[in-house]
């Protein structure tokens, strides 16, 4: 018993953590490739050798070991008081940082990736409260309010919810033309508010607050609006945590919609940036997954942060992917 | 007051009642205003216009023209063709990796489930704009990752999205290796609200572990296994980014799939009837396939 326990625990954990490597191998590989070093001057072979396209491919930042060398030799030509020797070294050391940010640096200076970053942040954060507002509200009285046509409105919007989205892109674009907002945020911005999981969530979530609450709170003789902010919000909170934390994700990774409806660059969200990037730089790779990292390091750092939301979203009623 | 009420007409009692809901009514309507507009209104429209001609000024009633033109396309069956292709592969990949992986980390500590959850989940955050970007870099012929390791196994070196016969599969096969984060951690809870009492009387019962298992968990997870099904199946059946991304459809229409397709008849030819066609053929398609899961599953419970 006691082998064969320890075998499988073993099978067990090597399965998953090749798993896992495979799993994180691509973003690990955009890392890698945007802190490449860029061309090298080979001294011992007098070549020129571009690290990104090298053959086999090198799997970390050449930068890295690079740089320990140079600092060694430089404090062992310290150590030898040759301090032109040394001057040399903290120079290289300098440049391998340099080149090894220089993917980032045209980046930045080539391209407006700060203003995309700052559109997706704020678009996101704008559809966020106003979901989180709007659906409360709205899942709080579906499912505690006994009102004429309750049920049609709810399950006309369940209904809504297996219907692809592909089939109101070309309505919603002759919307968007028709009212001026083509080449404006709010053509992200409204149909985004109108998307309807976050009822059903928050429906689903509120049959759990208990009536008699809200009762008493009734009896107290507060306002409907008083009793939905002191009552029902706090209670909600973590529904409410779950949704924006979703809401957040989808708009921020949101693709489709938006490249059709923004063609003014300093417009772009970070996703339709990335698409125009790798059109026009098809083939610089380093620069490419420079600006993929920029688009990945917040969702990362949200996830990292947020994590708990996350595992408990998708068990309440099932999240979307 | 019973009297008084019962003298009342139905409509008067509705609008009674309305009135006295009033608030609520208040409550939904931001929700009801946006959902109208925005998604009510233009899923109407989009039925309308697939049997009409668009046009600028005026468009015109052709009937079912639309669809038959659509089916008639090559491309539009390239792109069905393709798109089937690509969900009967991924779909039950992902959901019984989900499935395997799962049970892996079940068993295990909170500190090494808390590591595998995150590490299998935080692909899935990503935007898939990312994900595809560095694969089209992984795929690259000379200087691609995947090349790289095939080639430990000698397997030779392929021009993977440039070839039209690996280039779906290419596609397929970066599906199947990013890992199922949803399906991971919805099985996770699942199989942690499976009573742990059932798994001991069967340990007495003399079951083995495989056996608990296939007799115990799998058919506590159907309705999960249906869910994730489903979800894969609708996110498999709209498969654009990697598309767009990766391939633009090609070599020739190699990796066309539906939603390229409508993309492409829509904002590219300005062909608005036929691309609402096109989806609302998509729309059915994934409905029956919706349809015939449920049904499947919950007719094999049954026996």
């Amino acid at each position: 018993m006691g082998f064969r326990h320890t075998t499988n625990k073993w099978i067990t954990y090597t399965v998953l953590v090749v798993w896992a490597v495979i799993s994180l191998l691509p973003l690990y590989w955009v890392f890698t490739t945007a802190l490449q070093l860029g061309e090298y001057h080979d001294e011992t072979t007098g070549q020129t050798i571009s690290y990104v396209e090298a053959e086999p491919p090198v799997l970390y930042p050449m930068g890295i070991p690079k740089y320990i060398d140079e600092w060694q030799q430089a404090r062992a030509a310290e150590a030898a008081n040759d301090t032109a020797k040394a001057e040399h070294h903290r120079e290289r050391m300098d440049q391998i940082v340099d080149d090894t940010f220089s993917g980032f640096e045209a980046l930045f200076k080539g391209t407006n990736i700060w203003r995309w970053f700052f559109n997706s942040a704020y678009i996101a954060v704008v559809v966020t409260v106003g979901i989180l507002i709007i659906d409360t509200m709205a899942g709080y009285v579906l499912a505690k309010k006994q009102f004429p046509g309750r049920n049609l409105i709810f399950w006309l919007i369940i209904a809504t919810m297996m219907i692809p989205g592909q089939i109101t892109l070309v309505p919603l674009f002759m919307m968007v033309q028709k009212f001026g907002l083509m080449d404006t945020h709010w053509a992200l911005i409204l149909p985004d508010l109108a998307m309807v999981f976050g009822v059903f969530l928050m429906r689903q979530y509120m049959l759990s607050i208990p009536s008699e609450l809200l009762e008493a709170a009734r009896i107290d003789g507060a306002s409907e609006w008083k009793t939905f902010w002191t009552i029902v919000v706090p209670l909600a909170k973590p529904a409410m945590a779950t949704l924006g934390i979703f809401t957040f994700m989808n708009v921020w990774n949101s693709f489709l919609w938006p490249i059709i409806v923004l063609n003014d660059a300093d417009l772009y969200t970070l996703p339709v940036g990335l698409k125009t990037l790798q059109d026009q730089n098809l083939a610089i790779f380093k620069l490419l997954m420079s600006g993929a990292a920029v688009a990945a390091i917040p969702m990362i750092v949200v996830f990292i942060a947020f994590q708990k939301y996350f595992i408990k979203g998708l068990t309440l009623g099932g999240v979307k992917e | 007051m019973a009297h008084h009420t019962k003298s009342k007409s139905k409509p008067q009692l509705l609008l009674r009642a309305m009135w006295k809901e009033r608030a609520a009514y208040l409550f939904l309507l931001p929700k009801l205003i946006l959902f109208v507009a925005f998604i009510l209104i233009p899923v109407v429209w989009a039925f309308v216009i697939s049997f009409q001609e668009y046009g600028v000024f005026e468009s015109e009633w052709v009937g079912f023209d639309n669809f038959k033109a659509a089916f008639a396309s090559e491309s539009f069956q390239v792109a069905l063709v393709n798109t089937l292709k690509y969900t009967v592969v991924t779909v039950p990949c992902s959901v019984l990796l989900a499935l395997g992986l799962a049970t892996l980390i079940n068993p295990l500590g909170k500190w090494s489930q808390g590591f595998f959850r995150g590490a299998f989940y935080l692909p899935t955050v990503t935007s898939m704009v990312i994900i595809a970007m560095v694969w089209r870099w992984v795929y690259n012929y000379r200087f691609g990752l995947f090349n790289y390791f095939l080639d430990f196994f000698g397997i030779p070196p392929q021009d993977w999205l440039n070839q039209s016969d690996t280039a779906l599969w290419a596609l397929i096969i970066m599906s199947v290796l990013i890992p199922p984060g949803v399906g991971i951690i919805m099985y996770l809870a699942a199989m942690g609200s499976i009573p742990e009492s059932l798994y001991e009387s069967a340990k007495i019962d003399g079951a083995n572990a495989f056996q608990r298992w296939w007799r115990i968990t799998i058919p506590l997870l159907k309705p999960t296994t249906l869910y994730l099904t489903m979800l894969s199946l609708i996110g498999s059946f709209q498969v654009f980014i990697q598309v767009i991304l990766m391939t633009g459809g090609g070599p020739g229409n190699a990796t066309e799939t539906l939603v390229h397709l409508i993309y492409k008849t829509a904002f590219r030819d300005m062909e608005f009837g036929l691309a609402s066609a096109q989806a609302i053929v998509l729309f059915v398609i994934t409905l029956i396939f919706g349809i015939a899961q449920y049904w499947l599953m919950y007719r094999r419970s049954e026996e």
